[in-house]
C-alpha cells in the first residue's frame, strides 16, 4: 500500500497505522454496552417468538 | 465466507463496530446510540445482506450512514465530544511511551471527521482504498487523497517529518505497542 513512497513516507504511514491498530484494539476492547446487549436480547426474544408463532 | 449464521456474525463484529462508532463520534453515548440503531437496522434487514459479502464493511457503512445524517440534520459536527481517544489511555507501561500515545490520540481526536474514517478504515482495519471509497461513497481516489492528507497532518502535528522526532517516538511507541514490524 505504501511502496510507491518514499521511505520516510512510508517510514511515517507505518508509524501512524501500528499507532492506529493499537489505538483501534483498546476501543474494542471495552465492555459491550448493557444498552446494546440487552437490546440483543431482545432481538433474539422477538426472532425466538415469531419462529414459535409459524 | 462464514459458515456462520448472520445473525450470530453480525455478534462478531460488535467489538470492532463499537471502536468504529467511538472513533467517529468520539463521544461513548453518542457511540453506543449509533451502534444501537446500526445493530437494530442490520438485525431487521438481514435479508439485504448479500452472503459472501464483507458483513463488517456492511454494519460499518450503515454507522457511518447514520452519522452522518445525524450530523447534517444537526447541521453541525457532532459537538459534544468527549476525548474519547484521549482519555481511553488505559493501563500501559509507565514510561516515555505513555506520552507519546497519549499525543498521537489527541492529534487523531483533532483530525476532521472524514480524515479520521479514512485513516480508521485502511490504516487500523486494512480496507482497501477501494472498499473504503465505496463504504463511504466516495472515489478511490478521495479516500487516498484523505488517507494521505489525514497522515501529513498528523505527522505535522507530531512533528515525525524530524528524523530524529521520529526516531524517538519509534522507541518509545515501541515500547508501548510492542515488537510489531516499524521498520528501522
Amino acid at each position: 500500500m505504501t511502496s510507491d513512497k518514499d521511505p520516510k513516507e512510508a517510514r511515517i504511514a507505518e508509524f501512524i497505522d501500528q499507532n492506529l491498530k493499537s489505538v483501534f484494539s483498546e476501543l474494542e476492547s471495552d465492555d459491550m454496552p448493557s444498552q446494546i446487549v440487552d437490546l440483543l436480547s431482545v432481538l433474539r426474544a422477538q426472532d425466538k417468538q415469531g419462529k414459535e408463532t409459524k | 465466507m462464514s459458515d456462520l449464521d448472520p445473525k450470530d456474525e453480525l455478534i462478531t463484529h460488535l467489538p470492532a463496530l463499537r471502536a468504529f462508532a467511538l472513533s467517529l463520534t468520539r463521544n461513548r453515548a453518542t457511540a453506543d446510540d449509533m451502534m444501537q440503531d446500526t445493530v437494530l437496522k442490520a438485525w431487521t434487514n438481514m435479508e439485504k445482506f448479500q452472503p459472501g459479502t464483507n458483513m463488517r464493511a456492511w454494519l460499518f457503512t450503515i454507522l457511518r450512514n447514520n452519522f452522518y445524517t445525524s450530523r447534517r440534520k444537526l447541521n453541525r459536527e457532532v459537538a459534544d465530544v468527549d476525548n474519547v481517544f484521549s482519555e481511553s489511555l488505559s493501563v500501559k507501561p509507565d514510561h516515555d511511551g505513555r506520552l507519546q500515545m497519549h499525543d498521537f490520540k489527541r492529534a487523531f481526536d483533532q483530525l476532521p471527521d472524514e480524515h479520521r474514517e479514512a485513516l480508521i478504515l485502511v490504516g487500523a482495519n486494512g480496507f482497501s482504498y477501494e472498499d473504503a471509497g465505496k463504504m463511504c461513497g466516495v472515489a478511490t481516489g478521495t479516500i487516498k487523497s484523505r488517507v494521505n492528507r489525514a497522515r501529513n497532518k498528523l505527522a505535522e502535528m507530531l512533528k515525525l517529518n524530524d528524523d530524529e522526532a521520529l526516531e524517538l517516538t519509534d522507541s518509545a511507541t515501541m515500547a508501548v505497542v510492542g515488537n510489531r514490524g516499524i521498520p528501522s
